[in-house]
């Protein structure tokens, strides 16, 4: 007995930094957002007394409904894109050797040494209308000298892409790693063409990465800012723009907090759903 | 009886590895067929070339005469056991059992009844709905059996199948193999690096080293009359004499010299002429011992010795002794276990004999072959050179 309380206390004591940090500066900002989105705002940009539910009722209007609705499509698309592209790479990565291997995880982690804002920057210099990308595409015709790349939702989704990219290959390919590739050699032996193989075999082998990697997209994607903001336009706004603005340009913090609480609860209720209906050893495994 | 699955003149090379060098196979429908051999000897590529999951780099590969050496593996009737199983963990007993049917896209009703009849012949009506993760090794293996069967192969392609399990649950999975494949009647290639496996198990056998077939025979050929002192020394224990044709006894046998020893009588189907060198492998149990001198007999090599080592193995005992320059080994059954029997012990002088027949002469010899056997054992003192072993 004891040593069984010891024991909790030295667990308590190690995870206790983390506890804090995250209860700090994690935990108390949400709570704080959940609690301004039912407070009144004050015309000097303050929040005021009382409690009302006025903020949840102007989200009703269909401005923000257009929005709610491109930022769920614009993030839907970047991350079905990305899980295309992953998939592929992750299975090419689990079976080449481990020479090979080696490079390409280090090719697709290298960027990431460059901070993301200039990252984003850099594609907006690529695609600028003056830019090289719109050169060679004018220059092989496959685009007018007036067709703009930049500031709409094909940029947006364009540059998203290329910022999870990493984040949904590294889940998937860690899965793939752990697959047992014989199988898909038994399910071709029983008959399976490779297409089936694949669909039937491989794909729900690496369930969880694909699970993880969703996950990586498109949440960050729902709460995107930045890259809408530099790359996206009027045409290309997602509903992070939206609460940049009621904060920065109305200087309305309770409705923003509406805004953030809306978003945060319609992501957090179908994933809290699935991981509960999910069996235990299906959940997704963090890398 | 006629050829079923061929092998002409197949050829495969992984970089720098020979695995398989012009390999020429013939089984027949219905057969068990094992290929044995040590790992490495290219017996696992046969199978995976029977498979399609490898095109060899020469040669064809027939199934009952036609060509399937291009197939994709979906595309031929064969189906494999892997020795890992390779169940698939996501699906259910029943599911993985179903899973050739369904990719065939049969109709529902059909894929039911066989996959409960197939859950009858493996005994696994009641863990239908298990993933295989909950199942021992045992019915791991007998889902991977029913899962192959369903699709009624031509051929079943067994990977070491047993290789995983322990030896009680291997004798009895080797016993249940017996069974399905008398009911099943299809034809199985077994692959397995265990003689005794091989043994129990198949019609025939095809050892195999290097990538080459060495011998194809029955179980009784390749273990009575090896070739090769590959196959003599990797099956069972043997005792290798290296001698010379010193004449001939009635055109069927040879009168050897072996180690100073004359007129060591042999038969000579492989009408070897004097004065050429032969090397003879002679099974331990077909050598004798016995304190007296047995009757002098014809066709009957006998010599007196020394015992240098004696091993009680239960129901055998495993005797060295030394006949001059030889060291032969000697097994002996005991049939009955006599009180008042003088047991033979170390150092006693005793006779030992075999006859004419029971020694084999090897086709090819290689020295290399005598690591594969028991070294004998030395005497304390005794210098570590002599014949070059150790």
């Amino acid at each position: 007995m004891k040593t069984g309380a010891r024991k909790k206390l030295q667990e308590a004591l190690v995870s206790s930094p983390s506890l804090l940090w995250l209860g700090l500066f994690f935990l108390f900002p949400t709570l704080l957002v959940f609690v301004l989105a039912l407070r009144p705002a004050n015309p000097y940009g303050g929040i005021g007394q009382g409690w009302t539910l006025e903020n949840l009722r102007r989200l009703a209007d269909p401005s923000y409904l257009e929005v709610a609705w491109r930022t769920l499509e614009i993030s839907l698309v970047t991350t079905i894109i990305c899980l295309l592209l992953a998939v592929p790479v992750g299975y090419t990565l689990a079976r080449v050797s481990l020479k090979w291997r080696n490079l390409f995880l280090m090719l697709i982690i290298i960027p990431f040494w460059t901070n993301f804002l200039v990252r984003v920057f850099a594609w907006k210099v690529l695609l600028h209308p003056e830019g090289p990308i719109k050169h060679v595409l004018v220059f092989l015709g496959l685009a007018g000298p007036q067709t703009s790349l930049l500031y709409n939702a094909g940029a947006v989704v364009l540059v998203s892409v290329y910022t999870f990219l990493p984040f949904t290959i590294l889940p998937i390919f860690a899965a793939a790693d752990k697959f047992d590739f014989q199988l898909l050699e038994a399910a071709r032996d029983l008959g399976a063409r490779r297409s089936q193989a694949f669909r039937r075999i491989f794909l729900p082998g690496i369930r969880r990465g694909l699970f993880t990697a969703v996950l990586f997209v498109f949440i960050p994607a729902l709460g995107s800012y930045v890259i809408p903001d530099i790359v996206g336009g009027p045409g290309g706004e997602l509903i992070g723009n939206k609460i940049a603005q009621r904060v920065f340009v109305d200087r309305n913090l309770p409705l923003a907090s509406a805004i953030s609480a809306v978003l945060i609860l319609s992501v957090l209720a179908p994933l809290a759903a699935v991981l509960f209906l999910q069996r235990k050893d299906e959940r997704p495994e963090i890398l | 009886m006629s050829e079923f699955l061929e092998f002409h003149d197949v050829s495969k090379r992984f970089g720098t590895i020979q695995a398989v060098a012009d390999a020429t196979l013939e089984i027949r429908k219905g057969e068990v067929f094992s290929l044995l051999g040590p790992s490495g000897c290219g017996k696992t590529t046969m199978l995976r070339l029977a498979a399609g999951f490898e095109r060899p780099d020469k040669g064809r590969i027939l199934l009952d005469g036609r060509d399937i050496t291009d197939l994709p593996p979906n595309k031929r009737q064969v189906n494999t056991i892997f020795q890992s199983y390779a169940l698939f963990p996501h699906m259910t007993v029943r599911e993985n059992i179903a899973f050739g049917l369904r990719v065939a896209k049969r109709p529902k009703p059909e894929i039911d009844s066989e996959v409960e009849r197939m859950l009858h012949l493996i005994r696994m009506t009641g863990q239908a709905d298990k993933k295989p993760d909950l199942l021992s090794g045992g019915q791991k293996q007998r889902v991977a059996i029913a899962r192959a069967l369903i699709n009624k192969p031509q051929v079943l392609l067994l990977d070491e199948p047993l290789a995983a399990l322990d030896l009680k649950l291997r004798q009895r999975m080797l016993i249940e193999l017996d069974m399905i494949h008398d009911e099943v009647g299809i034809t199985f290639l077994y692959v397995t690096h265990d003689q005794g496996e091989a043994m129990g198990l198949s019609d025939r056998i095809a050892v195999m080293e290097s990538g080459r077939i060495e011998q194809v025979g029955t179980p009784v050929e390749i273990y009575e009359a090896p070739r090769t002192s590959f196959v003599a020394a990797f099956i069972g224990d043997t005792n290798f004499l290296e001698g010379e044709v010193t004449g001939l006894e009635d055109g069927e046998y040879s009168r050897l010299e072996i180690a100073g020893v004359p007129d060591i009588i042999c038969f000579n189907d492989k009408s070897i002429r004097p004065g050429n060198p032969v090397f003879l492998s002679i099974r331990p149990e077909k050598v004798h011992i016995s304190r007296d001198k047995p009757q002098e007999e014809r066709l009957r090599n006998m010599m007196p010795a020394v015992v240098e080592d004696v091993i009680y193995l239960g129901s055998t005992t495993k005797y060295w002794v030394r006949a001059g320059e030889l060291r032969v080994q000697v097994l002996r059954q005991h049939s009955r276990f006599f009180l008042d029997e003088k047991p033979i012990r170390w150092n006693d002088a005793v006779w030992v004999w075999w006859h004419g027949d029971d020694g084999f002469m090897l086709e090819r010899y290689r020295e290399v072959d005598e690591d594969l056997l028991a070294v004998p054992p030395r005497k304390v003192g005794e210098s570590d050179g002599g014949n070059g072993k150790g």
